[in-house]
């Protein structure tokens, strides 16, 4: 994918060049779009077609502005800045023009905004309150289009709403490189439509949501679940696959009534190293296990117990044998990781400590998608645990001759994956799981403790490239689901002195400080760039402060 | 008056390349291979020859920007799109002429050091495509065109390339999209063509009539062709004319020759002695001209200044009968459909104002939709890509404001009768 952080030879640091925009100096690089260089100002030049990740279409026209010298106005997003240059952004004459290139947008759009999915995040809406604010003129019936047309499995489109921004195409065309969308017909007769015989089935068609700054191209999946403005958004690291593309969790927790899940949907967060703006599908739409599914309570025996019960019980057979084989995966995060290595490894000597991966390699591409389906295989390898199939099936020998008589897997269902462990799962003594979802081996097991999943937990993976992310907890565990750093400080407690109930951080910070591939910052600092896609370029969940000041 | 190009316009007649040639011509294209190139794009430049596709733009000035030292080919692409309503010319020069064309298109060539060229010529010029085919054939056998052109190293190969009938493909950078196989959506400027045209290569792009009149030039010398026109708009240029006159077709006048005479001596006025009421003074995207305006010399800066163009040469005569509000009208769904699409305002706006037209026509004006017009058209100029929205807002703007009484009639007694009905 394009290299959108410029990592140019430090040699030759290129002459930058001044303008003045609105009065300010701005200084920029050579090259800088006067777009760019007016943000630097704060100044907010509207846009719908310029998006900083796709090529420059240069057809909204909202973005023009005035420059000194040049009689015609000038669209933002193409012109470079020039040294000397003189740019105003909110004169007069930009403001009208403004104003009616927002007309003309809004000439033949059906502002069905009461039953359009996209209100409250749409940029006709936000810039019609900030540029436009005019009465309508429009005495002429508006051009008829498709609506509600189902143009792939996750996009629905509603040619109506469309601006003709061709951002859409343009992701298509220049990031998954799947070309299946299109303008086609001239004049406002102008739609979108899928190449026939096409649907929008690429691994990545969900993006056209995102940047698609209008009701347009709505998310066949999350589409009247909700209103935007009900959502809480947090930030969070998508575990999908060991890219750890940096992601937004949009939730509902105060009204109910709309359905059930806390987690309505995923939204890819900017970052310029790992994912800029976009995500893949499968980590999109692969957020349904928060909800569904889960393990809610401690259990015995498939019996619910108290979490003080099963742990004091795990604790005592942990004290008698040291017989116990322990599961870790590399979807745990670094902090559980080392916990347990402190707790299994350091503190009780268990010979038998493993790292099995859940998931299998699967596709790669070169664009987000990696194959190993495991967010954290690089940190589980930075803390000694490496993964060996032929190593890790002896366990189901050795637990058949009695040499193993008690497993303690961590979230994985280890007997679909394994017929072999399903074999000898009966002659164990006794196991644990610890996992968020239900599956045949929580099923199984004797003992059950209830975690939380990502997103309701602090923590870090480590991802393909070596970076070590931060996530932080979005919601509250649900049911009585804690994080499996707590029972890793309780379990260690119980069996040794020493240890207290510690946060994923304090956890972070004792292991940074142990393990130099770790970079000793604060979570803050590991959580990527706060901010929305939105300000980057695409809509995500609207700034309810904007809307303070009118209501 | 001496008649350079339409000497050869003989009704059912098509000039062959023996023709051609006992008529004195291929002449000049041995001379330019003898010439340096830079000499060629001087002499241009001293001819005053404009670009007479629309813009006006001196043709020697746009050889001089080409970059030769790029790597690239220089790619040499005509426009013969002439999709301006009111204009047909062009057309009449490859169906009488071709081999003055073909001509001219090797001289354009050996000026700007280009092997291969590209003309692009409207879809419905079924007739035209068919002879210019047949003459390439012709000069090919004749070794005028191929690998060692007149016994000379050079390489010229002509490919004719048909368009599919859209408006916006005689926009230069949408006719480059249209030839490389995309929709014809002009493009961004900055690069322009002669940096970054056809295939990513620089590109002159120049109009059949233009580079039609470069053998003569080359023949009788530049100083001899800018005396035939007006101060800074050298020689001649073929007028299509129509519409409300006795004479309507193509003429062929130097640069600056009067409207008036155009209409009353060339054209031999208008028909049964009606009054004229306006007239478009080159092609339908120029502003309108009331009777009082026409004593103007057709050229590009004398129109200018009346804030209208000579564009494509295409003078539409209107007589006293004729209703401007519909004559507006269907000017506006030409646009209207004729737009793009890529721009917000030109997409928008000229439906839009092609909505409001028929409304009024229908009798449902407002007054207001006056002002509306007005204001819309303000802002569909000079905001887009390209300018076929500048193009439509010429005649918006005008016909209005000078014939504002007669918009304002229709309104009003549209109404009345609504009334009574």
């Amino acid at each position: 994918m394009p290299d959108i952080v410029e990592k140019k030879p430090e040699e030759q640091k290129p002459k930058m060049v001044k303008l003045k925009v609105d009065g300010k100096e701005v200084e920029v690089k050579p090259g800088t779009r006067l777009i760019e260089a007016a943000r630097m100002t704060q100044e907010d030049v509207p846009y719908y077609c310029y998006h900083p990740g796709l090529s420059i279409a240069g057809n909204c026209r909202m973005c023009q502005v005035e420059i000194e010298g040049i009689p015609k106005l000038q669209i933002a997003c193409h012109m470079e800045a020039k040294d000397g240059m003189v740019v105003h952004t909110k004169n007069d004459k930009v403001l009208k023009t403004r104003q009616h290139m927002l007309e003309f947008l809004l000439v033949n759009h059906p502002v069905d905004c009461p039953v359009c999915d996209q209100a409250g995040e749409c940029w006709l809406q936000d810039y019609y309150m900030k540029h436009g604010l005019h009465d309508s003129r429009v005495n002429e019936d508006k051009v008829s289009k498709p609506k509600a047309v189902p143009i792939g499995p996750n996009v629905m489109l509603d040619a109506e709403r469309c601006i003709l921004c061709s951002r859409c195409v343009r992701f298509t065309d220049e990031i998954s490189k799947t070309h299946e969308l299109g303008i086609v017909g001239r004049g406002d007769h102008s739609e979108i439509q899928v190449f026939p015989g096409k649907q929008l089935n690429n691994l990545y068609s969900g993006n056209v949501v995102d940047i698609c700054p209008v009701g347009a191209l709505t998310d066949r999946d999350f589409r009247f679940k909700i209103r935007v403005w009900y959502l809480k958004s947090g930030d969070s690291v998508c575990g999908g696959c060991s890219r750890g593309c940096n992601i937004q969790v949009h939730t509902n927790l105060d009204r109910p009534q709309h359905g059930t899940g806390r987690v309505k949907r995923l939204k890819p967060r900017y970052n310029a190293e790992v994912n800029q703006w976009w995500m893949c599908d499968a980590g999109r739409y692969d957020y349904k296990y928060h909800d569904e599914n889960r393990v809610l309570a401690a259990r015995k025996n498939a019996a619910q117990a108290f979490e003080e019960t099963v742990l004091k019980e795990i604790a005592a057979k942990l004290k008698a044998s040291k017989k116990t084989a322990v599961i870790l995966s590399p979807q745990m995060t670094n902090e559980e990781l080392y916990l347990a290595r402190k707790l299994f490894r350091d503190e009780l000597k268990l010979q038998h400590i493993y790292l099995a991966s859940p998931k299998k390699d699967g596709f790669s591409d070169d664009i987000l998608i990696k194959a190993d389906k495991n967010p954290n295989r690089k940190g589980a390898e930075n803390l000694g645990f490496t993964e060996t199939p032929e190593k890790f099936e002896s366990l189901f020998g050795l637990s058949a001759k009695g040499e193993v008589d008690g497993w303690i897997i961590f979230g994985q269902d280890l007997l679909s994956l394994y017929p072999k462990a399903r074999e000898v799962f009966s002659k164990l003594n006794w196991s644990l799981f610890i996992g968020s979802n239900e599956n045949e081996t929580s099923k199984l097991a004797g003992f059950v403790l209830p975690s939380a999943t990502s997103v309701e937990k602090d923590g870090t993976w480590t991802n393909f490239d070596g970076r070590t992310q931060a996530f932080r907890k979005v919601l509250e565990p649900a049911g009585e689901a804690k994080s499996e750093i707590h029972f890793l400080a309780q379990l260690g407690a119980l069996v040794s002195s020493g240890w207290s109930a510690q946060t994923a951080e304090a956890v972070y910070q004792d292991l940074a400080a142990k393990e130099k591939s770790f970079p000793a910052r604060s979570y803050a600092d590991l959580s990527g760039t706060a901010s929305a896609i939105r300000v980057q370029a695409a809509p995500t969940v609207p700034s309810l402060q904007q809307y303070d000041n009118i209501l | 008056m001496e008649k350079l190009i339409s000497k050869y316009f003989v009704e059912g007649k098509t000039f062959s390349l023996a023709e051609y040639e006992q008529d004195g011509g291929y002449q000049a294209i041995r001379k330019a291979l003898e010439m340096k190139r830079e000499d060629i794009i001087e002499t241009v430049k001293k001819s005053n020859l404009r670009g007479l596709g629309g813009a006006g733009f001196p043709t020697g000035m746009k050889w001089s920007f080409i970059p030769q030292n790029t790597g690239k080919p220089v790619y040499l692409v005509i426009n013969g799109d002439e999709g301006e309503p009111g204009t047909f010319k062009d057309k009449y020069i490859l169906r009488h002429a071709p081999h003055l064309f073909l001509e001219g298109v090797m001289i354009a060539s050996v000026a700007n050091n280009v092997h291969k060229a590209y003309v692009y010529i409207r879809g419905e010029y079924v007739k035209p495509i068919q002879i210019l085919k047949k003459a390439i054939e012709e000069a090919t056998a004749k070794g005028y065109l191929g690998d060692k052109i007149f016994g000379k190293d050079y390489k010229l190969e002509i490919v004719v390339h048909r368009g599919a009938g859209a408006y916006i493909c005689g926009e230069e950078t949408g006719l480059l999209e249209s030839l490389e196989g995309k929709k014809g959506q002009p493009r961004l400027k900055p690069p322009f063509p002669a940096v970054v045209g056809l295939f990513g290569c620089p590109t002159v792009i120049n109009n059949v009539e233009t580079v039609s009149y470069l053998s003569f030039i080359l023949n009788r010398g530049p100083e001899w062709f800018a005396g035939l026109g007006s101060e800074k708009n050298g020689g001649m240029r073929l007028i299509s004319l129509s519409g409300h006159v006795r004479n309507p077709g193509v003429y062929e006048l130097p640069l600056g020759f009067s409207l008036r005479k155009l209409i009353y001596e060339v054209g031999g006025g208008i028909p049964d002695d009606k009054k004229l009421k306006a007239v478009v003074p080159g092609g339908l995207s120029a502003a309108i001209l009331s009777p009082e305006e026409i004593d103007v010399g057709l050229d590009f800066d004398q129109l200018r200044n009346l804030k209208t163009m000579a564009g494509s040469g295409g003078v539409i005569v209107f007589d006293e009968t004729t209703d401007l509000v519909k004559a507006l009208t269907v000017t506006m769904r030409f646009y209207a459909h004729e737009s793009c699409g890529q721009c917000s305002p030109c997409r928008e706006g000229t439906g839009w104002i092609y909505r409001i037209l028929k409304r009024i026509l229908e009798g449902k004006g407002r007054l207001e939709d006056l002002n509306n017009m007005a204001d819309i058209c303000a802002y569909m100029g000079g905001t887009t890509i390209c300018a076929l929205a500048d193009g439509a807002a010429m005649p918006l703007r005008s016909y209005p404001q000078k014939f504002r009484k007669e918009f304002e009639d229709y309104i009003q007694n549209k109404e009345k009768q609504l009334q009574t009905v």
